[in-house]
């Protein structure tokens, strides 16, 4: 589930333009307190301070944002109000329970079709082309999403424009009229990207790795098939609407310029009367592991490997989450972290290098390191990864290393929590998942207990070696040696990404038996 | 802006006038956001020519930067393209004081680490009589030397001392057209950042360059060389332009990004990263009396110098349909594109208008007619300013065919969309959406930290006042239909343009592609 998605389409080719334009330098991501600037530890002598250590850090200004108003109707829908006044807009969203990790394996892609068709298709009284035209000249959005657990329907608005959008949001919610032509234009898109999946090596390589982790078939992994997308029916779509939406599987979200107490009216008086209907379950989803070994997809059209090694992450919720955050940090959360500074810095090996010991709220995340770097230094850099992730368990962490990690995440800890958008996102996610309401507060002191210990600790439990599999989606020709066997993790294991495809659109589309 | 002279408006055009006025009526609140807006910006031009523009916004104890320079790879010396990229890279390895052990034996050791570079390189250029034996030993003395100035190097320092104080979304970006760098931070760091950002401006240093440049490399093989749309868009700009550096692709040719030197490096900055020629933009929980002082400090003690001189090549008109074909192991897509004028030419909001009609949402005309009615694209749709907008740039259209459709199907729906928006009117409601769409997307732009400052400092940079951001909209306001006419059709024509396309070809009898394709011609 992602929260509060701002409403916008996906018309990706200019993201992809950018991509391809703009030569950004490395990303990285991170998330208050102290009297002087924080240093980090070095070489430097004592004697040799910089400037920069003698600045003042003044107190940071108290900040204590209001948390969202939260309604529980007697139906079981729960609504979060958030009032921001600054600008004239007003965004929603309706988040219910079920995605498509409880699609039926002969029909995935369900949810995705589902979601697009639902907006397209439009209500019983307009169809989406009309609302296309009144959204658009209002400068007004109403989307509808889905993900592998949640569906949504969202608008945003100026306010003055409130009434009718909200209106257009919740008439969808109400009255879809999946339309027949709307469903076959998803079905084209999505088999668009089916059949350009291939194309993009990146893009096959965090596909397969999932696989690995979670198993081809599961919900968190498998893909969407052209025979499984065509086998969707406007009758699955609606079976789908009627089977999730329910007040009391929906959270409701809004944040902007209104005053709560007539928004609360409004809700009340839209949604108060709908009925009651059986409480949604999720599926149990066992998370297998990878079996361990080398595992390869050969691509000719590429000059560069993208290496992912991978294994089973964690949850939230569990209590050593605090620890492996601060782990994390220390592993790959920044510049100066240990496989940033080895790989890239060090060594010069790759541009993108990332990784982590990723954690979901109600699920494993995944343990993965990843690069991409030239042909001829694959093996090379897989050996580099694999050295790092071995050292979390045998170079102890160091007291400064800790402080360093610990001071990236917790002086920056505000991000989490500077807009009103993100406090109504944070407290929308925590109910969906029926986390603490404070489960932010207790995340922050949680992380300033972490001790170097903690850190030890949860990386001998956790980083499991002997579990992980090595992934790369390279040419295979340019490789060079020594080969991949010198990682001695057995012989490498083809992945054939080929795409089912019907025979004639085969022959059409590709001209021969080849994919 | 040309204002074509208009008779008075009849009944009937008074009705229109009127649906529209009705439809623009809801922003009428967005004088009072400009005007709230102008007394919480504060803008000083520091004598040594450096821009400093303050914006408070105290939502919550945190700001966001935005710095532009204003050079890229566009300003690249012939030889050495991607050194702008190059260089944003070294801006993050630290200064003279941060990220060493002592400096003066750095720079010792880097000055003999660069006659290390140039021996080598002199021997490895060689044409004829290049001696193998003497070029191992010079790359072994090389070698010996980037290991002796590593000794000094204390790596990371500076992005780990942002990092550690809190700074979140630590970037930077280089376009053809300008180098820019971002992040944000708590309040409370203000004058920290100021240090680190002219430290970095004014004392560069070209620390760990040479294994900087095989990362730039890697982020080369993965945005081009590696990538289907990367290897189009490069082969179609090196048709597109002949002469002007929009045709070099932005992260440099292979060749030249793996020989070029950090005194090159050097010397670009010393050009280009002059106080004059960069605009910095801070916007959030800072006051602006106490804080402008702090930044006068900082960013005042950077040395001033000549401003660089503007780029001279212009690039020629276009005088016949360009054409690339590439036969790739990929799906097909199809990149058009025809040259138009700067931003600073008056019918820049024109485009703007022909862009949004063409391309923004589900009501644009390539997505109904390409996407929804005919079923032959994935995605179609048309930008304005492409590779860049501080030269003059393409209106490009880029279309994904569906499967089994071909490119050339692509070419002929997209003309057939083109010589309609040639020779009838586009509609009204068209055109309205057009302008209340921009109205909104500024007002939506003033609710966030990074983009309101990204935002000021574009808009300082390019006009030298950041209230363009609204006077834009007078122009975009009197676009009418008769001007979307005018310029397609004095835009749109065969021989201002370049398509390029991909046709799938089997792998089995593509060959494993070589570091650097060839560069194709025009056919």
């Amino acid at each position: 589930m992602k929260m509060m998605r701002r409403v916008t389409y996906s018309f990706g080719a200019l993201a992809l333009f950018t991509a391809a334009l703009l030569p950004a330098c490395a990303q990285i991501s991170s998330q208050e307190q102290s009297t002087t600037p924080v240093i980090p530890p070095d070489a430097r002598a004592e004697k040799n301070p910089g400037a920069w250590e003698k600045l003042q850090i003044p107190p940071l200004h108290p900040f204590h944002p209001g948390q969202p108003k939260r309604i529980e109707l007697k139906n079981g829908m729960v609504i979060l109000l958030e009032e921001d006044h600054e600008l004239p807009f007003i965004n929603g969203t309706l988040e219910i329970r079920g995605g498509s990790r409880s699609e039926p394996a002969s029909k995935i892609g369900l949810i995705d079709l589902y979601s697009q068709a639902w907006r397209t298709s439009g209500t019983t009284t307009q169809n989406g082309d009309v609302l296309d035209d009144l959204l658009e000249s209002k400068a007004a959005k109403v989307e509808t999403g889905g993900d592998d657990n949640s569906t949504s329907v969202s608008w945003s608005c100026l306010k003055q424009d409130e009434d009718q959008v909200f209106h257009i949001a919740v008439d969808l919610l109400e009255h879809p009229a999946f339309n027949r032509q709307k469903l076959a234009l998803a079905k084209q898109q999505d088999i668009a990207g089916i059949v350009r999946r291939n194309d993009d090596a990146s893009g096959i390589a965090s596909r397969e790795a999932a696989k690995l982790v979670y198993g081809a078939d599961s919900p968190y992994a498998r893909q969407p098939e052209i025979a499984t997308v065509m086998s969707v029916t406007l009758a699955d779509l609606q079976a789908w609407h009627d089977k999730t939406v329910h007040p009391n599987n929906i959270v409701v979200a809004v944040s902007g310029d209104f005053d709560s107490a007539a928004m609360e009216k409004t809700l009340r008086d839209t949604f108060e009367t709908m009925p009651r209907g059986p409480a949604w379950k999720d599926p149990d989803i066992p998370v297998p592991g990878p079996t361990p070994g080398v595992y390869v997809v050969n691509k000719q059209d590429v000059n560069q490997s993208n290496i992912w090694i991978v294994g089973v992450g964690t949850r939230r919720d569990n209590p050593d989450f605090y620890a492996l955050a601060v782990m994390n940090e220390v592993f790959s959360g920044g510049f100066g972290s240990r496989l940033f500074q080895d790989v890239r810095t060090k060594l010069g090996l790759a541009y993108g290098v990332s990784g982590g010991y990723s954690a979901a709220y109600d699920h494993p995340g995944l343990f993965y390191t990843t690069a991409a770097t030239k042909s001829e230094s694959t093996v090379a850099a897989t050996k580099e990864m694999l050295k790092d992730i071995d050292e979390l368990r045998t170079e102890p962490f160091t007291e400064d290393e800790v402080r360093i990690a610990k001071d990236q995440l917790l002086n920056s800890f505000i991000f989490r929590y500077d807009t009103k958008e993100k406090v109504l996102s944070q407290a929308v996610t925590l109910e969906f998942y029926h986390y603490p309401p404070d489960f932010l507060e207790r995340y922050r002191d949680a992380l300033e207990k972490v001790t170097v210990a903690d850190v030890e600790r949860v990386a001998k439990k956790y980083i499991e070696p002997s579990k992980l599999a090595v992934l790369v989606v390279g040419n295979q020709t340019g490789f060079g040696n020594p080969p991949l066997t010198s990682l001695n993790l057995g012989p490498d294991h083809p992945i054939d990404i080929t795409i089912p495809m019907p025979a004639a659109m085969r022959q059409q589309m590709m001209g021969g038996p080849d994919q | 802006m040309k204002f074509p002279i208009r008779k008075s408006p009849s009944p009937a055009q008074w009705l229109l006038i009127l649906c529209i006025l009705a439809l623009l009526a809801p922003l009428s609140g967005f004088a009072q956001y400009q005007a709230g807006l102008e007394k919480r910006v504060t803008v000083k031009k520091l004598p040594n020519g450096l821009t400093l523009l303050i914006c408070e916004r105290p939502e919550a104890p945190v700001f966001s930067y935005f710095t532009i320079v204003d050079a890229g790879d566009a300003n690249d010396p012939g030889g050495e393209s991607g050194l702008a990229h190059m260089f944003e890279h070294l801006a993050f390895k630290g200064t003279k004081d941060i990220g060493t052990t002592d400096y003066a034996g750095e720079k010792i050791a880097l000055d003999k680490l660069e006659d290390a570079w140039t021996a080598y390189d002199a021997e490895y250029r060689k044409r004829v009589q290049q001696d193998q034996q003497k070029l191992k030993e010079l790359k072994a003395q090389f070698d010996a030397a980037e290991q002796a100035a590593n000794k000094f190097v204390i790596p990371n320092e500076f992005t780990q001392i942002a990092e550690a104080n809190g700074a979140t979304g630590l970037n930077a970006e280089t376009s053809l057209d300008a180098t820019q760098y971002f992040w944000s931070m708590p309040s409370n760091r203000l004058e920290l950042w100021a240090y680190l950002e002219s430290d970095r401006i004014a004392n560069p240093v070209p620390r760990q360059f040479y294994r900087e440049r095989n990362v730039v490399q890697e982020e080369r093989r993965m945005r081009v060389d590696s990538s289907p749309i990367g290897r189009l868009v490069e082969q179609f700009l090196a048709v597109a332009y002949i002469a002007h550096p929009y045709r070099r692709p932005g992260v440099g040719w292979e060749s030249e990004i793996s020989q070029v030197n950090a005194t090159e490096a050097m010397a670009f900055h010393r050009k280009y990263y002059v106080p004059s020629n960069i605009v910095i933009a801070v916007v959030g929980d800072v006051d602006t009396t106490q804080a402008l002082p702090v930044l006068e400090k900082y960013f005042g003690a950077i040395p001033s110098g000549p401003s660089p001189e503007p780029i001279t090549t212009i690039e020629p008109p276009q005088t016949a349909e360009r054409q690339v074909i590439i036969k790739d192991a990929s799906q097909p897509l199809y990149l058009e594109g025809y040259h138009r004028p700067d931003y600073r030419d008056p019918d820049d909001a024109v485009y703007e208008a022909i862009q949004d009609i063409f391309s923004n949402g589900r009501t644009s005309r390539l997505y109904r007619s390409l996407v929804r009615d005919q079923q032959i694209a994935a995605e179609a749709e048309g930008f304005s300013g492409f590779p860049g907008e501080k030269y003059p740039g393409l209106f490009a259209f880029f279309v994904v065919p569906n499967p089994g459709h071909t490119p050339a199907e692509m070419r002929a729906a997209l003309h057939k969309e083109i010589n309609r928006l040639k020779t009838t009117d586009v509609t009204d409601d068209e055109l309205a959406m057009f302008k209340t769409r921009a109205r909104a997307d500024i007002l939506r732009s003033l609710g966030d930290n990074q983009g309101l400052a990204e935002e000021l400092a574009i808009n300082q940079l390019r006009y030298g006042d950041w209230r363009e951001l609204f006077n834009q909209l007078k122009q975009i306001d009197a676009v009418t239909k008769e001007d979307i006419r005018r310029v397609a059709n004095k835009t749109f024509t065969d021989t201002n343009r370049t398509w390029a396309e991909v046709d799938y070809n089997a792998p089995s009898q593509a060959e494993a592609r070589p570091a650097a394709a060839p560069a194709g011609g025009a056919k």
